[in-house]
């Protein structure tokens, strides 16, 4: 932060107007249009006092005086004056209704991107980063990165109407236009000092917002268990600090803008009434004449507008650039997962899969997985066995290639993972997970992901998975709404969802990760009758606690300190490690304890 | 009893009312400004000091011209030529004046920081508040995203109006009625020509605020789902890879972000259109004084010079109304999202505090009834019926039934997560709906399948339990579970960061976590709702003797899938349909032939014994 900081004091102005250059560049055609709106706002602008000029000398004057004036002179005022008007305000649409779209636009072209990071950027990547930074850096700082645009274009025709207004000056009174001009220096003077106090509030302000979403997308995330503890009031604590710490830092933003605003305002001001002084001594002493006087006085006054806009622009700049760089920083992430371009064979069979000294840890110091070998040939089901928390989930996202291991390899059908071309591998290959996620979408959306499956397919997939029964008794069947991460449903239901997921895509290697837990005994051995009946050809490994799950397989290998402990049928590993019989004995043995 | 009775209706009502969020959509932009000051007080500290500091601050944008017009009228063009002196004293006074308007603004601008930030500080942690005292089923129902934003986003679009909105419209409001009285002193007629040129725009105000405000509802909507949308792969990040589902998931966020891009284009759309209208009013409104004076000057006293003179006050008119429509244009946003924070906390809690009477639970062991407990998920059908039961102090009961039989509701209802549509359920004979909250949730503990764990240490997520846990608490409470292996054999231990959700560990390990920390907790109502269901079967039953042993002090009430855990409760309750179906111990239910137990027990034994 106070690297970051330190960078930001020097060049704020700079940088932020680098980053409207990429906004320019990346939308040039809305940018030039909005522009012109701009000038045409400020031209009209002058126009409005020049037809009043006009209407004065021309019709007032002379109908006062010769007591009559002719309709079509009246007509020819309301004309001017509305046609101005009109123009004036057609050129207010282009300049805002521009600005607005091109910010919206520049707002979804970083959106689009920065989500697309998400999508690439590897698991591990994700892990590193709370949900609530992430959706703060695809909302919040895009919003405030692209925030200077909507005065960019107002600021630019306020520049036009300035060099007008300032090459007139120059030509009605050379000393007086400079002593008037002395104001500009001081306006730069102003606007750095602004921007070096402000920026680090910002800064710190624009990392508290994040934080202050961090905390309330992870408490109302957690909702239920704050319920049921009745930790209401320490969370609420917790999410206070940092409202509050934000609320402090902007207070103090805002002491410092409350200063900048009316100074910059007065500047001009001072300098006019400076023009008037000096101006009279000069009148006096026959230098110039009054009428000169009032044109740089009056040129003036109408600068000092221009320049509160350029004020504004500027002001945006401290919390644009802190926006554009949190949003780069995601956009720079690199680490993503390399492809290579091998295909899967297209196999009615089922995959061959090859562990083959497979090394894996979260933390160097403490390994997961320490040389894990195994084979599973195309048709046959392999049952994964070991203790809460031995690396049976990490094999299972290293086989989905979900992470890529620290050593060793795996091949399915002799094709490294790494070396398949995106994409590649799900054709074949489906996890169904512990923890089962939902979307935001139908039930039918939930089991097909969008591609094109017949209802009866998709029916035929939860009916395996035990799930049309509840599917049907829905308000609308395939087409209910679940709601986001399916929270509506319970978790043996939601579980149930994802693995007819995984069915009804047939997979060639099919991987099930406790992914039964959650339902009752009767519907598992429903769904295992099914998966036998139905996945005859297809390759299983299965992790599993239960001597049904466990059944179903050719073959289990014992997974224990991060290495194969034992390999064998059920039968066997019951018979000859004592460990493996602890393990999945269990039930039996506390029942046999209990009712010898 | 007449409490309890109250509470019950208010429960139901609830019920029918559906389970959303109030948007807060019916409340009008006064209205909204009320509630919204009512809800933070701080807005209207010292609002008459602001606004006195506004008005001067005003002043300074007429100092100069003043000044200007002084110097050309006495200074340079007077009687006796230009005068210096004069133009020096003038000068310096307008530099005072310009200093006095200049600090007025600085004081005015900093008290508005201070007060708008106060007050929303304090609206967005009520706000946040009061999402975790709404019902379950509205938080579940509600997107996260949506929520989040409520207390983020739409804040801070409050802020910028508070800052540089509200006061400002006061001033230019009445800067519109000064310049108004000077013009119908200067002439009545010439001043109705100016205010029947604005007729049009203050009439179409109406429309456009009703269209910005249904603008702007559905950008801050779009908000909320561009947020959903971006969670998505965020929250799902190993699901959409492991289906290489990246192309859809992309582009239902683009769609998400085209939507916010065309709420947000419309409103701006109404925006420019009715800020726009402004200046061409004011077109007509020159046109027509200058027309109307010239037309006057024939029949009545009017001269050249009053009319010209009144063109310059028609810019003082001008000048507050664009000011003052820029103002009302921009409000609607703010008004929006500050409908919508109010709009979380005008939505009910479910849980009717019982207030004052509040009855406080004894400590000990906790006996249970329930009085015919009914209850329905909105527009849905009873999940239970007329449930009537009672478990005596200290007794270990195991619910069991297929999935979907109603057993998780049966947890929710015990623990008070959710009140039931009729009937009661009493702890040691009090309604829980007249339970002090706090002593209820110090005294029921429930333990979900899916514990969730705060992105910190193993120590502060067990903490969570009991605030005041020492380190030895902790390992006090893992010895006793026989969970202190585990632990040991953790990296750093139990301060082991647990990561986003928990997800650093297994989902067994976030069961584990859950498990101590309600341990901690030490309940005197402990439900256990499938909370070891992804633990292995070994650990499983080891944690299972190691809370037999601790239940002699607690009543325990376990939903549980795998029966070895019914098979050794003191008591099974067999739900099936809604309906409690059979209960007692589980070698008295095994025998019933053909019952729903003995049928549970048989595919059970199926999956273990093969």
């Amino acid at each position: 932060m106070s690297d970051e900081q330190a960078v930001l004091q020097g060049s704020t102005t700079r940088e932020g107007f680098a980053v409207l250059g990429h906004a320019i560049r990346r939308e040039p055609g809305i940018f030039v249009l909005s522009t012109i709106g701009s000038v045409l706002f400020a031209v009209l602008t002058v126009a409005d006092a020049w037809v009043l000029g006009w209407a004065t000398d021309y019709v007032v004057i002379p109908a006062f005086r010769d007591g009559e004036i002719g309709a079509g002179l009246l007509w020819a005022v309301l004309g001017l004056f509305v046609g101005v008007a009109i123009l004036r305000a057609v050129g207010i649409v282009a300049r805002r209704l521009g600005a607005g779209i091109m910010q919206f636009r520049m707002q979804a072209h970083t959106r689009r991107a920065v989500t697309r990071q998400y999508l690439t950027l590897p698991m591990e990547w994700h892990q590193r980063h709370p949900t609530g930074q992430l959706l703060s850096n695809a909302y919040s700082d895009v919003e405030a990165a692209w925030g200077p645009i909507a005065p960019l274009p107002m600021a630019l025709g306020t520049v036009v109407m300035m060099v007008i207004a300032v090459v007139q000056m120059l030509l009605a009174d050379l000393v007086l236009a400079i002593v008037g001009l002395v104001v500009f220096p001081a306006v730069v003077v102003a606007n750095l000092a602004y921007q070096r106090l402000a920026s680090p509030l910002m800064t710190h302000a624009q990392g508290l917002r994040a934080e202050v979403s961090e905390i309330a997308h992870e408490s109302f995330d957690g909702a239920m268990v704050v319920k049921t503890l009745g930790r209401e009031s320490e969370e609420t604590a917790r999410f206070r600090a940092k409202a509050h710490a934000l609320r402090d830092v902007n207070i103090r933003a805002g002491s410092i803008r409350a200063a900048f605003d009316p100074t910059l305002a007065s500047l001009p001001n001072v300098g006019v009434l400076v023009v008037l002084a000096v101006g009279v001594s000069r009148v006096m002493s026959g230098a110039t004449d009054a009428g000169d006087v009032v044109t740089v006085a009056y040129l003036l006054t109408i600068v000092s507008f221009p320049i509160r806009a350029i004020g504004w622009l500027l002001g945006e700049f401290p919390r644009s650039v802190v926006g554009f760089r949190r949003t780069q920083s995601v956009l720079a992430a690199t680490g993503s997962m390399t492809y290579g371009d091998e295909r899967m064979r297209d196999a009615s069979q089922g995959a061959r899969l090859e562990v083959d000294d497979l090394h894996y840890a979260y933390d160097p110091d403490n390994p997961l997985l320490r040389g894990v070998s195994f084979d599973v040939e195309p048709g046959r089901t392999l049952a994964v066995v070991g203790q809460t928390a031995s690396g049976k989930s990490t094999l299972t996202s290293l086989m989905t290639r979900l992470v890529d291991p620290d050593a060793g390899r795996i091949r399915i059908d002799g094709n490294d993972l790494r070396d398949l071309a995106r994409g590649a591998l799900a054709g074949s290959v489906a996890l169904v997970p512990q923890t089962a996620f939902l979307f935001d979408d139908t039930v039918r959306g939930n089991v097909t992901l969008g591609d094109d499956i017949p209802d009866d397919e998709v029916w035929a997939a939860l009916r395996a998975a035990q799930a049309d029964g509840f599917v049907a008794a829905l308000g609308s069947g395939l087409d209910t709404q679940l709601g986001e991460r399916g929270t509506s449903l319970s978790g043996g239901q939601r579980q149930r969802l994802s693995l007819a997921r995984a069915l009804v895509r047939h997979p060639r290697l099919l991987i099930l990760d406790d992914a039964t837990s959650a339902v009752d005994p009767e519907v598992e051995a429903r769904i295992l009758a099914t998966l036998r009946e139905n996945e005859k050809d297809s390759t299983l490994v299965v992790v599993a606690y239960r001597k049904a799950t466990i059944g179903l397989a050719d073959e289990v290998i014992h997974l224990a300190d991060g290495r194969i402990a034992d390999r064998g049928t059920h039968a066997e590993l019951l018979e000859r490690s004592p460990a493996y019989a602890r393990l999945v004995n269990a039930y039996e043995q506390a029942a046999h304890e209990e009712h010898p | 009893m007449s409490t309890v009775t109250t509470a019950a209706t208010d429960a139901g009502d609830l019920a029918g009312s559906g389970t959303r969020m109030d948007s807060g959509e019916g409340i009008g932009a006064m209205e909204t400004l009320r509630r919204g000051v009512a809800i933070s007080p701080e807005l209207r500290e010292g609002i008459g000091v602001t606004l006195l500091l506004a008005v001067v601050a005003s002043c300074g944008q007429v100092v100069v011209p003043i000044a200007v017009q002084q110097t050309l009228d006495r200074g340079l063009n007077g009687a006796g030529g230009p005068r210096l002196g004069f133009v020096v004293w003038l000068g310096l006074a307008a530099a005072v004046a310009i200093a006095v308007t200049s600090v007025a603004s600085y004081l005015m601008t900093k008290r508005l920081f201070t007060t708008s930030e106060r007050g929303l500080a304090t609206l967005r942690v009520k706000a946040f508040r009061h999402v975790h005292d709404l019902p379950l089923l509205t938080q579940n129902t509600e997107r996260r995203g949506a929520l989040v934003s409520r207390v983020t986003s739409d804040v801070d679009q409050v802020s910028q109006f508070l800052v540089f909105g509200g006061l400002i419209f006061v001033v230019s409001v009445g800067q519109m009625l000064v310049a108004t009285i000077i013009m119908v002193i200067y002439s009545w007629e010439l001043a109705l020509v100016v205010w029947l040129s604005f007729a049009p725009l203050f009439l179409s105000i109406r429309y456009f605020q009703r269209k910005l405000s249904q603008a702007y509802t559905v950008v801050r909507h779009q908000v909320g789902v561009l947020l959903g949308a971006i969670s998505e792969p965020v929250v799902g990040a190993a699901t959409v890879r492991s289906y290489a589902v990246e192309d859809r998931t992309q582009g239902r966020i683009d769609s998400a972000i085209d939507e916010f891009k065309a709420a947000s284009t419309r409103a701006q759309k109404f925006t420019v259109v009715s800020f726009s209208l402004g200046g061409i009013s004011a077109g007509v409104a020159n046109a027509g004084v200058l027309i109307a004076g010239v037309l006057l000057g024939f029949t009545t006293d009017m001269t050249a010079g009053r009319v010209l003179a009144f063109a310059f006050l028609v810019t003082l008119f001008v000048g507050p109304v664009q000011m003052g429509t820029q103002i009302l244009t921009d409000a609607q946003n703010a008004i929006v999202s500050w409908r919508r924070v109010i709009g979380i906390l005008e939505t009910p809690a479910d849980l009717t505090d019982p207030g004052p009477a509040a009855e406080q639970l004894p400590r000990g062991p906790i006996d249970v009834t329930l009085e015919d407990v009914s209850f329905a998920y909105p527009d849905g059908p009873d999940v239970l019926r007329e449930v009537s039961m009672h478990i005596d102090a200290g007794t270990r009961v195991a619910i069991v039934g297929e999935t979907g039989s109603g057993k998780s509701t049966f947890a929710k209802l015990l623990t008070r997560l959710m009140d039931p549509r009729s009937g009661a359920v009493l702890l040691d004979g009090i309604d829980v709906r007249s339970i002090a909250p706090h002593s209820l949730r110090t005294s029921v503990v429930l333990v979900p399948q899916e514990g969730f764990l705060f992105d910190d240490s193993i120590a502060a997520n067990v903490r969570y339990g009991k605030l005041d846990a020492s380190s030895q608490d902790i390992l006090a409470s893992a010895d006793e579970l026989g969970l202190r292996d585990w632990l040991d054999g953790l990296p750093h231990g139990i301060d082991t960061m647990v990561g986003q959700r928990g997800e650093s560990l297994s989902a067994g390990e976030r069961q584990l976590v859950a498990l101590l920390r309600a341990h901690l907790a030490d309940p005197d109502l402990l439900v256990l709702d499938e909370a070891t269901s992804a633990v292995d079967p070994h650990l499983e039953m080891r944690i299972g003797r190691a809370l037999e042993r601790l239940m002699q002090s607690r009543t325990s009430v376990t939903i549980a899938h795998r029966l070895s855990t019914a098979e050794n409760a003191d008591e099974v309750v067999v739900v099936d349909r809604g309906r409690v179906v059979q209960r007692g111990p589980h070698a008295e239910l095994v025998t019933q032939t053909g019952s729903v137990y003995a049928g549970l027990h048989a595919s059970w034994e199926a999956q273990h014994h093969s």
